[in-house]
């Protein structure tokens, strides 16, 4: 299956607004590409140059050019303190965007994962120099087993993506040691799942055959009966869903793929739904990633680094990949190389460590408390988002109540020569960055909106006052808010798709780059 | 004199003796954006019906083509390489993606006529 | 709790404006039996200061790199990060926000995008880079499938000087592919014959240079011999500071050049989060996996950039995508980026510099002593020296006197019959007294 929902990608023309010599418009500010400004011979480090010395380089010198500027450090610091001005952030206003979870980033996890015992040791320096270290990752996997029930974790997976390919691969090498790897080639994806599963199974050579969704958004274990066969290996389901639900007939569904022989694998990524209120493991899970980027606040980053660390169950723990932490008689011992039925490596050390300390200190400061309220504020917010737009906006499953987000559709806009896209960008010269849209695909126009647990009541209000007064503009006819937009953000829609037919993907120098055309 | 069939995931066959030109409908082409990437097959590929012959990628979608029909691709549509908005322009004119050999006629009997692909295009909404 | 902004009063007026009694009506979807009524049997959230004081005694319980004599490497590198990096990637906009998914107000994550993946490709002499992949270990397995995407083949040869983290981690993603990635022997002395293992249906070469063991290896007849045979070259580093010495990958022939970029801007955090790297030829994009970046203009025409191509991704193409990826290492590549820009040509090249000439210093010392062969003929700041006893036990004896002397090859591939291999790595931050304490703790533990 392939996403085939497209919506417009050209910019349009508008209107040039008011002129300035700079082009900057006061706090927002024009920058130009380090390359433009920088100078060969410029550097931003005092290097102190060695005393003359034989290099040992094997004729392998740098006969290449290398052509790239440097910045004294006031430039540098502009430069760059400019281009942080050009983006929307957690810290600035509303972020939304659902699926994505972005709650407040604390800065006592910046401050911790800078501590030097943890910031400034070696992967591979002797393991008898790291105990805390090895404390920490221990630490971290008894926090993480205990909040889902499950027997055991990796922490080696960089991302959301790696964790499910870490749980599927320990899946692929459970279904091997059975025997049954000629077999059971068919894993079952729903259709509103996230991109990433169909396309993590495939990578690793399964086929995947698509679950449809019944009409309130779930999964009907009675569908999973009907696709379940001695051909599959695994169904992979998202829970909560990604249309904010939970399914409710997990335990059920569970039942019956472990019945036909196969594995169940959960995407966790809305795992900061029910932290505290129920364990994934009690629900018959046998693998899922927690991307700590979300649930537990790493910082996003600006599109990572993530983490994405695996539970297993007592079934597939034997899987997992090295290197792994291990209590031993005298300690903590450091597994780093494969032994038994353990699949092997899957990138080089021993995960994010930076991200690890960042979600512990998260974890400590909430407590068993703190992290039951965070997934109790997140859903009442969401409700309250719900409830205070229904009456405006579309709601394709009803009146139900949501988990940690809430999904819109765009039948209300119908008519109204507004759509989904034209709605985002209108939020965004309301000050909002827009929610998630056009996603889950099972859904016409999607708005995935997931406020988190992170927003005030007051925060809350005005947001749904501006979509409000935003949706009664829209159904008023009033396009030019909508089609335009954005009109007052650092620039205008992009044509993306001049991007994509030409791709212009680095610098060129003028004179290059005119005699390429 | 061509005949004009459609397929229910909207691609179109022009069909004129045993050749058939295929390509995708003006609704699919609205259905996707600006179409900025097109994957066509080799010449002389033998395509069963049914069988992922090409793909068209608009910025944010992408959709299979489907041989509408069996047969030898005779020829490409070379010229969406450099201009892939053509598609766009004239879906089923110059926008055509590729020419098949018929080798099963017969089965030109299951697809649609135009008034039928209308038809069905009002069932969508 | 500090960072929830409710009252409960607050909560009690939200939960009646929804219509429901309690907070737990919300979770009734989740099965009656299977709810938990109680706390997680989990401590108490803990102040700031407490927090502080619990991850502070674990911290201190390891042996910071900078606070003694320090030679590890292998795939990660100590070097100094300017103050400024470290500044800058904190700011809110940065370090809050997510994937540029709306370029009108991205435009500052985008921009140091594209500035990164022209570092990136002109470091790697190659046309296009990415925006960053995971790590390197990570883009080296991706680049090995990219390989069998664009040649239609599925034999990768894999060179006996590639890190072992990196092999397994290329053998563990292939064999669960269905695909097949052949390892050369440790290879201590860049001596291998890897011309006589590529035949008609190899896919890619992976070579890695400087190698494990710190070898530099000149890549053009490997290049040439693969391209011959309808393969692939791909190149692979993990000090990415090499690069402001040593003639590119790109330049000699590479297809695909992937590696760490960890050494610029970001410090070692015990093996993660880095920065990988992957640049190759423009005519290949459509098969990198990973995120891109490009330039566009916006409706007024003024240039804005917006990430493109992501047909080729996972949100779009589901199973058919180019990889499951999602992400990219966004923080550490912007951390790579600044350094770069303070660096420059000119800084990276001095830099480059003096850990060529540190470590040559110290090969040369270390030559001196007895017990101790010094194995390279090239090098950059990394070489490999062969003891008189197993490396491990020496490295372990090393550091009970607080010197961190390297890292035993065996460490990595316990299973080459290296023992008595030792990597030694000195960069920038190493001092004269740095080596001559190596050297002093050598000789105390070395048999004569």
């Amino acid at each position: 299956m392939l996403n085939n929902q497209g919506r417009p990608t050209h910019a349009g023309t508008a209107q040039p607004s008011a002129r300035t010599f700079t082009g900057n418009r006061a706090l927002m500010m024009e920058e130009a590409l380090i390359f433009e400004t920088g100078r060969l011979d410029v550097t931003g480090v005092d290097i102190e140059p060695p005393a003359a010395f034989t290099p040992s380089l094997g004729g392998l010198e740098r006969r290449a050019p290398l052509d790239l500027p440097g910045l004294s450090e006031p430039e540098t610091m502009r430069h760059y303190v400019r281009l942080s001005q050009k983006n929307f952030s957690i810290d600035a206003g509303l972020y939304p965007l659902g699926s994505c979870t972005m709650k407040h980033n604390p800065r006592l996890n910046e401050k911790m994962a800078r501590l030097p015992g943890f910031a400034d040791i070696h992967p591979l320096q002797p393991v008898s120099t790291v105990p805390g270290a090895l404390a920490l990752l221990a630490q971290l996997g008894h926090w993480l087993t205990t909040m889902t029930g499950m027997a055991a974790v990796s922490l080696v997976p960089k991302a959301g993506a790696h964790g499910e390919l870490c749980g599927m691969m320990a899946i692929k090498a459970a279904i091997a040691a059975r025997g049954e790897a000629a077999t059971r080639r068919v894993v079952l994806v729903p259709d509103s799942a996230h991109g990433t599963n169909p396309a993590t199974a495939a990578l690793i050579g399964f086929e995947v055959r698509a679950v449809p969704a019944r009409a309130d958004g779930t999964v009907d274990p009675a569908s999973v009966a009907a696709l379940m066969g001695p051909d599959v290996a695994a169904i992979m389901l998202t829970n909560p869903n990604t249309c904010g639900i939970f399914e409710r007939d997990i335990v059920a569904i569970a039942a019956i793929i472990h019945e036909g022989g196969g594995y169940f694998y959960c995407d966790g990524a809305n795992f900061n739904a029910i932290v505290g209120k129920t364990r994934t493991g009690d629900l018959g899970v046998d693998a899922m990633h927690i991307n700590l980027h979300k649930t537990f606040s790493t910082p996003h980053g600006g599109g990572g680094p993530g983490s994405g660390p695996v539970v297993l169950s007592e079934r597939l723990a034997a899987f997992a990949p090295v290197p792994f932490v291990r209590k031993s008689a005298t300690g903590l011992d450091l597994v780093e190389h494969a032994e038994g039925q353990s699949f092997g490596r899957m990138s080089a050390f021993h995960g994010q460590m930076g991200m690890f300390v960042r979600a512990l200190s998260y974890m400590l400061s909430h407590g068993a408390d703190g992290l039951r309220e965070a997934s109790e504020d997140a859903v009442l917010n969401a409700n309250y988002v719900r409830v205070c737009l229904n009456d405006v906006m579309s709601s394709p499953f009803g009146e139900r109540p949501c988990m940690h987000e809430v999904l819109f559709d765009d039948e209300w806009l119908k008519g109204s020569g507004v759509t989904t896209l034209d709605f985002a960008k209108a939020m965004i010269d309301e000050g909002y960055h827009p929610m998630t849209m056009y996603f889950p695909l099972v859904v016409h126009g999607a708005m995935l909106i997931e406020p988190t647990e992170s927003e005030s009541l007051a925060a809350l209000d005005l947001f749904i006052m501006t979509l409000r007064d935003l949706a009664f503009s829209a159904k008023r006819g009033e396009t030019g808010r909508f089609t335009d937009a954005p009109h007052l953000a650092q620039r205008r829609r992009l044509d993306e798709t001049r991007a994509a037919r030409t791709p212009k993907l680095r610098w060129t120098p003028p004179e290059v780059a005119k005699a390429a055309e | 004199m061509s005949t004009l069939y459609y397929t229910k995931d909207h691609e179109y066959i022009s069909v004129d003796g045993d050749i058939g030109t295929i390509g995708i409908t003006d609704h699919a082409q609205q259905a996707l954006g600006d179409v900025v990437f097109i994957e066509l097959p080799k010449a002389g590929t033998k395509l069963a019906r049914g069988k992922e012959a090409a793909v068209v990628e608009s910025v944010k979608a992408a959709s299979d083509v489907y041989a509408a029909a069996s047969g030898e691709v005779l020829e490409v549509n070379k010229a969406l390489e450099a201009a892939p908005g053509t598609v766009n322009e004239d879906a089923q004119g110059r926008g055509w993606f590729f020419r098949l050999k018929l080798s099963n006629k017969a089965e030109l009997g299951d697809l649609m006529d135009a008034a039928a692909y209308e038809a069905f295009l009002k069932t969508l909404d | 709790m500090r960072y929830h902004p409710h009252t409960k009063s607050e909560r009690e007026a939200m939960l009646a404006r929804i219509g429901v009694a309690s907070i737990d009506a919300l979770f009734a979807d989740i099965p009656a039996d299977k709810r938990l009524e109680g706390l997680l049997d989990l401590p108490h959230g803990l102040s700031e200061m407490a927090v502080e004081r619990q991850l502070g005694a674990l911290a201190a319980r390891n042996v910071v790199a900078g606070s003694v004599p320090f030679f590890c490497g292998a795939g990660a590198y100590r070097h100094y990060v300017p103050a400024s990096v470290d500044h800058l990637i904190q700011r809110s906009e940065f370090l809050t926000s997510y994937t540029p998914y709306q370029p009108e107000i991205a435009q500052g994550t985008l921009q140091y995008l594209f500035e990164f993946q022209t570092q990136v490709a002109a470091l790697t002499g190659m046309e296009v880079a990415n925006a960053s992949m995971y790590d390197g270990s990570t883009a080296a397995a991706e680049a090995v499938l990219m390989a069998h995407r664009l040649t239609r083949r599925s034999k990768a040869v894999l060179s006996g000087g590639l890190h072992p983290h990196y092999a397994e981690a290329i053998r563990t993603l292939t064999a669960m592919a269905g695909e097949e990635a052949s390892l050369m022997p440790a290879d201590l002395r860049a001596e291998e014959d890897i011309l006589a293992e590529i035949d008609n249906d190899t896919s890619c070469v992976v070579v890695q240079s400087p190698d494990v063991f710190g070898n530099l290896r000149d890549l053009r007849p490997i290049a040439a011999r693969a391209h011959e045979k309808g393969a692939l070259l791909i190149a692979v580093f993990t000090e990415v500071m090499a690069l402001g010495l040593i003639e590119p990958p790109g330049a000699m022939g590479a297809d695909i050049v992937v590696g760490e970029g960890q050494s610029l801007g970001n410090g070692l955090n015990f093996g993660g989060p880095y920065v990988g790297l992957m640049a190759t030829r423009q005519n290949f994009i459509r098969q990198m996996p990973g995120r891109l970046c490009g330039e566009t203009v916006d409706a007024e025409g003024r240039r804005g950039f917006v990430l493109t191509l992501s047909t080729r991704e996972q949100h779009i193409r589901r199973d058919k995508a180019t990889s499951n990826i999602c992400t990219n290492s966004g923080l550490c590549a912007l951390a790579f980026t600044i350094h770069m820009s303070l660096l420059g040509a000119k800084g990276l090249r001095q830099l480059a510099l003096v850990n060529h000439a540190r470590a040559s210093a110290l090969a040369e010392q270390l030559r001196k002593v007895a017990g101790v062969e010094v194995i390279n003929k090239s090098f950059f700041n990394e070489f490999a020296v062969r003891l008189k006893g197993s490396a491990s036990e020496i490295v372990e004896t090393l550091a009970e006197s607080r010197v961190l002397a390297g890292v035993p090859y065996a460490r990595l591939a316990p299973q080459a019959g290296l023992d008595d291999i030792l990597l030694v790595a000195v960069t920038e931050t190493t001092t004269d007294a740095d080596a001559e304490a190596l050297i002093a703790a050598l000789q105390g533990a070395l048999p004569c």
